[in-house]
């Protein structure tokens, strides 16, 4: 089952080499149930996302907003398991994207951290973006991660020291998860001025690669941060996209929505 | 592992302050708080060795609370201990009626030191939201207090309070919407305003340094009984009973006696409908080590690490975590944790409230069922009752229960007889 793996770090080095920046989308496992997760995640996929992010839904999801908290709440409801989302990690990860599991720490720990790790490199995943986990606490994982070469995608926040910053830059593979403001996850107006800033000190303290999420909802917003950042996160709106209706209207909301992001991360500059 | 002692180390049980006791603690929190934290924590490590905060603190102890509070001994109610001498120490007796205010002081004062307008708090029955509000009140500083829309309607009287205190109160409509999502619902609202806000923690869980500080500000309670107990027995107690939710009461009654190795530390969690059933909030009995709201400690969970919802009768040990402290002192064995179950509480409620003039908080009544029990299996093992002293945390009072109480004992109509046991007979 170890067909090539896919990593963050090449599907956002070929993104770049043509000229644009990746586009990272956020989809949780099980909504609206799991068989149209994976469905919604392959339709993400060909309408131009680089890397997806599949989220495992957690009973206490804190850096969570509204929307994304309710999506995981119904998939819960609706008896999504680990075993759901190692299932939907293979099936996503034969698309040829990069595969991150978005996921709260307790479930990993509970699951064990090591058997966690080693499932998802079996199934092909690239690695897991932690966003209750700072590396200060992740010795566990950043061993296990190690030893079957998965991406650590960690955040930082406009709040995070210099000093923290180049902790966490260190600690990271793949890319550095920057959090554009101080907040939950969600649909915004605008993105946060903090967010250029952050970037350029994540970058300064040593991080290869920085993409920024939350708040991120639309072509423009894309096209603003593609600006300066490696790559760009959306998930409450493609959260919203696929909930907007259901089945077949949904995908085809989803698909209207990651291809305007698609062009909106094509008029980024690259300056390398 | 080294910033504690552990079973064989040299350094006092008292001297732990975190961020990790044993394998405990720490800090699951998003990177956005870690400055915040950070800042908490060394303006508390200032202030807790600064002796214009420790007269400041002490003085609102004195003038505010009411504090030292009294310690009372219970004969007629410890008749049915075996005969054993039970003391409360009387946290009920605080203004705003538990020991919730001990903490909230000193967060408020701390808050103001680090130049921070706005407080925000959880709150389960709605004990630590109304000594928040009430300190907010105090202070002049802004107050939103979060709590599961299910507890706003049972709890209509407390909201009613803190909103007469000047507080917001913002309904959780997210998740199981009980005690641990208005703790999600909190954070949420701490990782958005951290510019403004202090997050003043219930309890003593949560990220480093929320364990450490609120039992800091909570251990006033066993050093004062400790004194007292010398003082006016002049031995300390055989055992030390208090109920734990998150455990913030326990650890601060606990706390003092942590190094007297003859005393003996009981914690009473909830076993709601009872520890053989699926609903009870026995976290050290029953639960896990797991990471949630920032720490790692017990945790009632699932085998896929979601959280299982915990039920109990008392609001305020309703909850699926408890302190990571709690955790580390029950595998040292220092602690020993057992459940009390929704019968048993009430059935202690009723007999403090009948025998003593004593009406207490549903979970400070398990602390007394703990004490019934414990004092009998003393007896039965061959203690002297008379030369047998429990300590129990009376941690709040019972106000905020009489609707439960109203349905529990069936008290409804037009008057009627007063309550007796079933086994007892009036005493003349």
């Amino acid at each position: 089952m170890s067909h090539a793996r896919r990593t963050a770090g090449a599907a956002i080095d070929d993104a770049s080499a043509q000229g644009r920046r990746a586009l990272v989308i956020y989809l949780p496992v099980g909504y609206p149930d799991v068989d149209t997760s994976i469905e919604a995640a392959r339709t993400a996929v060909a309408a131009g996302a680089d890397i997806i992010e599949l989220g495992l839904p957690y009973s206490d999801p804190g850096m969570d907003g509204p929307l994304v908290a309710a999506a995981a709440q119904q998939a819960l409801d609706g008896g999504v398991r680990i075993a759901d989302v190692m299932r939907a990690v293979e099936e996503v990860a034969a698309t040829g994207a990069a595969v991150l599991v978005m996921t709260y720490y307790n479930p990993v720990l509970r699951y064990g951290v090591e058997r966690f790790a080693r499932e998802i490199a079996e199934a092909g995943g690239a690695g897991l973006i932690t966003p209750d986990l700072i590396p200060d606490e992740a010795g566990e994982w950043i061993a296990a991660a190690d030893a079957h070469g998965l991406d650590k995608v960690f955040l930082v926040a406009p709040s995070s020291t210099s000093e923290r910053l180049e902790l966490t830059a260190h600690a990271s593979r793949g890319f550095v998860y920057a959090a554009s403001t101080m907040g939950v996850t969600g649909v915004r107006a605008a993105i946060g001025a903090h967010a250029e800033a952050l970037v350029s000190r994540t970058r300064a303290a040593g991080a290869e690669r920085v993409c920024v999420g939350i708040g991120v909802s639309d072509a423009q917003q894309a096209a603003e941060v593609a600006g300066y950042a490696d790559g760009v996160i959306v998930g409450s709106a493609a959260v919203r996209a696929l909930g907007s209706a259901a089945g077949a209207e949904g995908l085809d909301a989803l698909r209207t929505l990651v291809e305007d992001l698609a062009d909106g991360v094509r008029q980024g500059t690259v300056a390398s | 592992m080294t910033e504690t002692s552990g079973p064989g180390g040299t350094a006092p049980l008292r001297a732990a302050t975190g961020p990790y006791f044993g394998d405990y603690g720490g800090r699951f929190v998003p990177e956005a708080l870690i400055a915040a934290l950070d800042d908490l924590s060394v303006a508390w490590d200032k202030a807790r060795v600064d002796p214009t905060f420790a007269l400041e603190l002490s003085t609102l102890a004195r003038d505010y609370t009411g504090r030292p509070s009294p310690i009372t001994e219970v004969p007629r109610f410890a008749r049915s201990a075996g005969g054993v001498r039970i003391v409360l120490k009387r946290e009920d007796l605080n203004h705003t009626g538990s020991h919730k205010i001990n903490n909230v002081l000193g967060q408020a004062l701390l808050t103001k030191r680090i130049g921070k307008t706005r407080v925000i708090a959880e709150t389960g029955a709605g004990q630590h939201g109304v000594a928040t509000a009430t300190a907010a009140a105090l202070f002049g500083l802004e107050c939103t207090v979060y709590m599961g829309e299910e507890d706003t309607r049972r709890q209509a009287l407390n909201v009613a309070r803190m909103r007469l205190l000047g507080a917001e109160v913002v309904p959780v409509t997210s998740g199981s919407r009980t005690l641990k999502d208005a703790i999600n619902e909190a954070f949420r609202d701490w990782v958005t305003n951290v510019e403004t806000t202090n997050y003043v923690f219930g309890t003593v869980a949560g990220p480093h340094p929320f364990p450490a500080l609120v039992r800091d500000l909570q251990k006033v309670i066993g050093e004062e009984a400790r004194a007292q107990m010398l003082e006016r027995f002049d031995a300390l107690p055989d055992a030390v009973v208090a109920c734990v939710g998150g455990g913030s009461n326990a650890m601060g009654i606990f706390h003092a006696f942590l190094d007297d190795a003859d005393v003996a530390l009981i914690g009473c969690e909830a076993a709601g409908d009872g520890m053989d059933t699926e609903r009870h909030a026995a976290t050290i009995s029953k639960g896990v080590p797991g990471v949630l709201h920032g720490a790692k400690s017990y945790l009632l969970q699932d085998e896929d690490g979601q959280t299982i919802e915990s039920h109990s009768i008392s609001a305020g040990l309703d909850y699926p975590g408890v302190g990571p402290e709690h955790a580390w002192l029950a595998d040292l064995g220092r602690a020993s944790y057992r459940g009390i179950s929704d019968a048993e509480a009430m059935e202690a409620f009723a007999l403090l409230s009948r025998t003593e003039g004593i009406i207490p908080a549903i979970e400070s009544a398990h602390a007394l069922a703990g004490a019934l029990t414990l004092g009998r299996e003393l007896v039965d093992g061959g203690a002297d009752p008379a030369q047998t002293t429990i300590l129990v945390s009376l941690s709040g009072r019972g106000d905020k229960d009489v609707e439960t109480a109203i349905d529990w004992f069936g008290l409804t109509g037009n008057g009627g007889p007063g309550l007796r046991g079933a086994d007892e007979e009036a005493d003349g």
